[in-house]
């Protein structure tokens, strides 16, 4: 796949990512080839248990190129930092500077909650956000990935052939339109072929 | 709320939000203007599809001209998700760090602002009974919702929750069972009123009301996360002033107060549940 052409005139200011069960090498593999600097902010939730405030974190960092953060409530969002949405809080971005924590209720069983950081991120950077949807046992998410692409987003999910659970990607396939499917190994490439072209100021 | 794929989804701008609270306020004089946007836009949201209503428009002039509607999207918009021991590290802190200290008084205040159905009062009342200073205890329990403060002078909760909260106080690794403190009625986990004898539950708006009393402890964990900085600024001001020296302040744990004007009033007391002290007045 030629990730240049796909990329041509994308102006992207942010990534989110969304995945649970089966996407935690996937994430992982993701983090450890990040090309650095990374120049857009990245936001992760990731379904987690919610009293178990440690130790997530801290698995994700170990091969990751870049810092991870579980942010307090209204930090302000800087580059070459992956956000990871903490324990029994939503993540919401509240504009383009800063992030915003709620307890509000479960949203698909879940808190965090992919589309509750999905639809305020879609808000905030419309046609300027990259979405990409991992593995996952349920559908959070979906609705999150439909108002990215109505908002103008670029929605990517992993291939539904390389997920270990399908019904997450595929819940959002069936409700709206998906940009690009991607293997576990394609995403970093895209990454960093999206970078590439930040540093060089083709995009 | 998973939207059917037929379903529209309906997007809100800022200025549209903007209106909304602006309407609110001339009418009713309630401020929502100051609430973070992301998720009082959630909030809107849910509204509109509770009701069945296409746009912003619709909701405000329903707002406008019924006023017991408004009464309802009052409680509909306010976030009333609480727990109770949410976070047991927490309150092992607070028995460690501050209840010694509270225990040295003849008598103290506590202030739980923004109490919503009470979990958390009860739990704090069980450690203070356990630590046998309840009764030196005068406690508010305040929030901007009646209907929510009327729950809570019940004491009583949802057994639904009863699992999970066993499994919140055993982490807690306070001595005996959280079952010793209540009775199943009616569907209910009915509380001991004697835990809330001393608790006097009020109406206060922490967005527009200003202090009323002193207290040794406060918490408001979990709040001010609904506002934005400015908010956030002026509720810090207004909880500092409702201190006494060496009052501590405790918040949810995800927020802070490094960056509000002013911290440097505040010292550290545990920085991992988010305890604080104030040191300046």
């Amino acid at each position: 796949m030629n990730f240049e052409s796909i990329l041509k005139n994308k102006k992207f200011e942010a990534i989110v990512i969304g995945g649970s069960a089966g996407s935690f090498t996937v994430i992982t593999q993701i983090l450890a080839e990040l090309p650095q600097p990374f120049v857009l902010p990245i936001f992760m939730c990731l379904h987690r248990l919610k009293d178990k405030r440690e130790g997530f974190k801290e698995a994700l960092e170990i091969k990751s190129k870049i810092k991870i953060e579980e942010p307090d409530d209204k930090t302000l969002i800087q580059q070459n930092i992956a956000y990871l949405a903490p324990a029994n809080y939503h993540m919401l971005i509240e504009n383009k500077k800063m992030i915003s924590l709620a307890t509000t209720e479960l949203v698909q069983f879940s808190r965090p909650s992919i589309d509750v950081m999905f639809e305020s991120a879609a808000d905030v950077y419309r046609d300027k956000l990259l979405a990409i949807l991992l593995s996952g046992a349920n559908k959070d998410g979906a609705d999150g990935m439909r108002t990215i692409k109505e908002r103008g987003g670029f929605t990517i999910i992993q291939d539904l052939n390389t997920c270990s659970m399908i019904t997450m990607p595929e819940a959002a396939l069936k409700i709206t339109h998906i940009d690009l499917q991607l293997k576990p190994n394609q995403i970093p490439d895209f990454l960093r072929t999206l970078n590439h072209l930040i540093l060089n100021e083709v995009l | 709320m998973f939207n059917r794929p037929d379903e529209e989804i309906i997007h809100i701008e800022l200025e549209e939000i903007t209106k909304l609270t602006d309407a609110i306020f001339t009418k009713y004089g309630y401020d929502f203007g100051n609430y973070a946007v992301s998720s009082f836009k959630r909030r809107i949201l849910m509204v509109l599809k509770k009701y069945g209503l296409k746009s912003i428009d619709k909701l405000i002039q329903k707002i406008l001209f019924e006023p017991s509607f408004f009464e309802q999207f009052v409680l509909d918009i306010t976030v009333n998700t609480t727990e109770m021991f949410r976070d047991p590290t927490f309150y092992k802190a607070l028995k460690q760090q501050v209840i010694p200290i509270l225990a040295t008084k003849p008598e103290f205040n506590v202030w739980h602002a923004a109490c919503s159905t009470g979990e958390e009062v009860i739990s704090l009342a069980i450690l203070l009974d356990q630590e046998g200073i309840l009764n030196k205890a005068k406690i508010y329990a305040t929030d901007i919702n009646h209907v929510v403060l009327q729950k809570a002078a019940s004491a009583a909760f949802p057994v639904r929750n009863l699992d999970f909260y066993h499994e919140n106080y055993a982490k807690t690794e306070f001595p005996g069972q959280l079952s010793d403190y209540y009775t199943i009625e009616n569907g209910m986990m009915q509380f001991d009123k004697r835990l809330i004898q001393n608790v006097k539950f009020k109406h206060h708006d922490l967005a527009r009301d200003v202090h009323f009393y002193k207290f040794d402890l406060i918490l408001c964990r979990n709040v001010m996360i609904y506002f934005n900085q400015e908010l956030q600024n002026r509720v810090f001001e207004l909880l500092h002033n409702s201190l006494f020296m060496n009052g501590f302040l405790c918040l949810g744990a995800k927020e802070s107060l490094i960056w509000c004007k002013i911290a440097d009033k505040f010292e550290t007391v545990n920085s991992h549940e988010k305890i604080f002290r104030k040191i300046k007045s």
